[in-house]
């Protein structure tokens, strides 16, 4: 042993100094890791730039509001009081909306993709929801107001007040007046630009899944639907999960589609029919025309709870994806 | 020379139309206008980014104090806001009083068949609907002209609400830009919005006849504008920071504002200094010639001739 590791020894260059380096320079080792150092640096760097900006700059409107800042429901630009609970509100109702119709939405379809259509036919419509997930976002508010709007005021919306309005419970939230825009419209809208996310990534992860995991299941007598449901969709949940939360963020972050349909009203309402306002929506909206220093530390602020809302989030997502695969699925 | 511009959106037509033409005739100025929204304009002049800005709004003596130097106001063309409504089996332009409209606005008044819209309009079938209010959703000058105006004809408005860029609406649904708001008008069944006078002339959209300080029911046109800056005219101040809503005279219609150009009353480089004075000079002549075409209207003879003589100010 002692003999080979002297030749190896005498093989490998001493570890320091600048020959050694320079050498590892021309090998193209260190260059590429240091560059992907670099590059992997810069997220690190940026995104505790935009923190210390958002902190700096919100420096009054943190000191004007303390804590109450989360829990107010003013927004009076004229005589300076604000408070961010009405878009926090209207940020989550959104989202939660929108993911409810686009997870179920979009599971499935995947599901059909990769287990169950013939693979031409699963190419070819990868391709066309690649294509939609590429569309602007203005497009899609368009789209929701000369289509999901009138739909929701004339149709969708007294039919859901005539049935699920009356039951005990959830009844309140499908209440009141129905404008045709408001928390329900905005979220389907955003369930419509979402789901492409989910299914597209889904697909390609239930794709990955080892054929012998299937043949194992089908093998054990387990019907084509019991080796999707029971085996693949379980192998691939921390994928798929993944989908779901590259699909909540941008469902966090909208902000023309949702303005469009959204009612732009910050108020708290339990009915899903009411207009409502999110944080990216009043920043793209009051921004430009925000004369004050406090009114617009107070936007500002709220960049910052948008930050913090997707920054406590992702981690819930961890936490959740760590807790799930206790319950046994692919061990990554 | 190049000499950069940011603010207001609600005149940008204009001024493109005007840099453009007088790039053309003096070929070594050339002005650049980013239409970023009057908010914007102050901030950057405020930065020194730019050298001259543009409001829809004057500065408020706050904002003026934020200022190194002193900044001068130079109304440039006029603007209005006209009411536009969806009410089904009205045809005819509707009346509005200044009363109907505050109280439309505050939410006080609630249907379209409520006594203070119906005395105004005797000839028109007023359904008892509810009233959806649609209001701008981001900060703008159109904003800033109505609650202006709402606020010098109601004192509830005044106290609970304000004038301003952005409110906190006690009412009502926000629509993005004078397209959304016409969007949610045109969709929505007993709603009422307001657009800017330009964008309903362009975009062939009705609009209701508002109640005037003479308490004649005007219907907004260019000349029923103009009037309403001179009837103000009188009464401007040195500053020309004059708010025009609600002005005296039978033919002035009632929310017209003015939109103003921000210059610097010092300005260190003689080329530049001379390049702004000289393009004043012309946009207060042969440039009002321009605005007719572009709907907007001019500034009366008695506005131009003050400004004129206001130039000499710039050193």
């Amino acid at each position: 042993m002692s003999s080979t590791a002297t030749t190896i020894e005498q093989a490998v260059p001493p570890k320091a100094g600048p020959r050694a380096f320079a050498k590892r320079l021309r090998d193209g080792d260190e260059i590429a890791h240091l560059i992907t150092l670099l590059f992997a640096a810069s997220i690190l760097l940026i995104t505790s730039l935009l923190v210390y900006e958002l902190w700096v700059n919100s420096k009054q409107s943190r000191a004007a509001f303390g804590w109450g800042f989360f829990t107010k429901v003013v927004w009076d630009p004229i005589s300076g009081d604000f408070g961010a609970a009405p878009f926090i509100y209207g940020t989550l109702v959104t989202a939660v909306v929108s993911l409810a119709i686009a997870l179920p939405l979009g599971l499935a379809a995947a599901i059909f993709l990769a287990e169950l259509a013939p693979r031409q036919l699963s190419d070819g419509i990868a391709f066309l929801i690649d294509l939609l997930a590429a569309v602007p976002s203005v497009i899609y508010g368009l789209l929701g107001i000369f289509i999901v709007v009138p739909l929701m005021r004339t149709t969708v919306g007294p039919l859901l007040i005539h049935t699920v309005g009356n039951v005990p419970g959830i009844g309140k939230f499908f209440k009141g007046p129905n404008y045709g825009v408001g928390f329900l419209t905005a979220g389907v809208v955003l369930a419509i630009m979402i789901v492409p996310f989910i299914i597209s990534v889904s697909r390609e992860v239930l794709l990955t899944v080892p054929r012998e995991q299937r043949e194992a299941a089908l093998g054990l007598g387990a019907t084509r639907w019991e080796a999707t449901w029971k085996v693949v969709v379980p192998w691939a949940r921390t994928g798929i999960m993944g989908s779901v939360f590259l699909a909540l963020a941008r469902a966090l972050g909208e902000t023309m589609a949702v303005t469009m349909v959204i009612g732009n009203d910050p108020k708290i309402a339990a009915s899903l029919f009411a207009p409502g306002y999110t944080i990216a929506a009043v920043i793209a909206n009051e921004f430009s025309e925000a004369t004050g220093d406090l009114y617009l530390a107070a936007l500002i602020e709220l960049g910052l709870v948008l930050f913090l809302m997707t920054f406590i989030l992702n981690g819930l997502a961890r936490i959740l994806i760590v807790a799930t695969e206790r319950g046994g699925g692919h061990p990554s | 020379m190049l000499l950069n511009a940011a603010g207001a959106t609600f005149p940008y037509p204009i001024y493109s139309k005007w840099f453009d033409v007088y790039h053309t005739a003096h070929s070594n100025i050339q002005i650049n206008y980013q239409s970023i929204g009057s908010g914007g304009g102050i901030r950057q002049l405020q930065g020194g980014t730019v050298d001259f800005g543009a409001s829809d709004m004057p500065l408020t003596d706050e904002q003026i104090a934020g200022f190194k130097v002193k900044i001068l106001h130079f109304p440039t063309v006029l603007g209005a806001v006209v009411p536009t409504y969806n009410v089904s089996g009205v045809s005819t332009d509707l009346n509005f009083t200044q009363k109907a409209l505050a109280g439309i606005y505050l939410g006080t008044i609630t249907k379209w068949n409520d006594p203070e819209i119906a005395k105004a309009n005797p000839g028109a079938k007023l359904p008892g609907d509810d009233i959806v209010v649609v209001h701008r959703s981001e900060g703008s000058g159109t904003s800033f002209i109505w609650t202006d105006f709402l606020s010098k004809v109601s004192d509830d408005w005044k106290n609970k609400v304000g004038k301003g860029a952005s409110v906190n609406w006690p009412v009502g649904l926000g629509g993005k830009g004078n397209e959304g708001v016409t969007g949610l008008v045109k969709q929505t069944p007993g709603s009422i919005g307001y657009v800017e006078l330009i964008y309903a002339l362009q975009n062939n959209i009705p609009f209701g006849k508002v109640q005037n300080a003479a308490g004649k029911f005007v219907k907004a046109d260019l000349a029923g504008v103009t009037a309403a800056a001179a009837g103000a005219a009188n009464a401007m101040p040195d500053d020309f920071r004059v708010s025009i809503t609600n002005s005296p005279g039978a033919a002035a219609y009632p929310i017209s504002s003015f939109t103003w150009l921000l210059i610097p009353s010092q300005i260190s480089d003689p080329a530049k200094r001379d390049a702004i004075k000289g393009f004043l000079t012309w946009m207060l002549a042969d440039g009002q010639g321009y605005n007719e075409g572009l709907s907007y209207a001019k500034l009366p003879k008695p506005v131009v001739d003050k400004e004129k003589k206001a130039i000499a100010m710039i050193q």
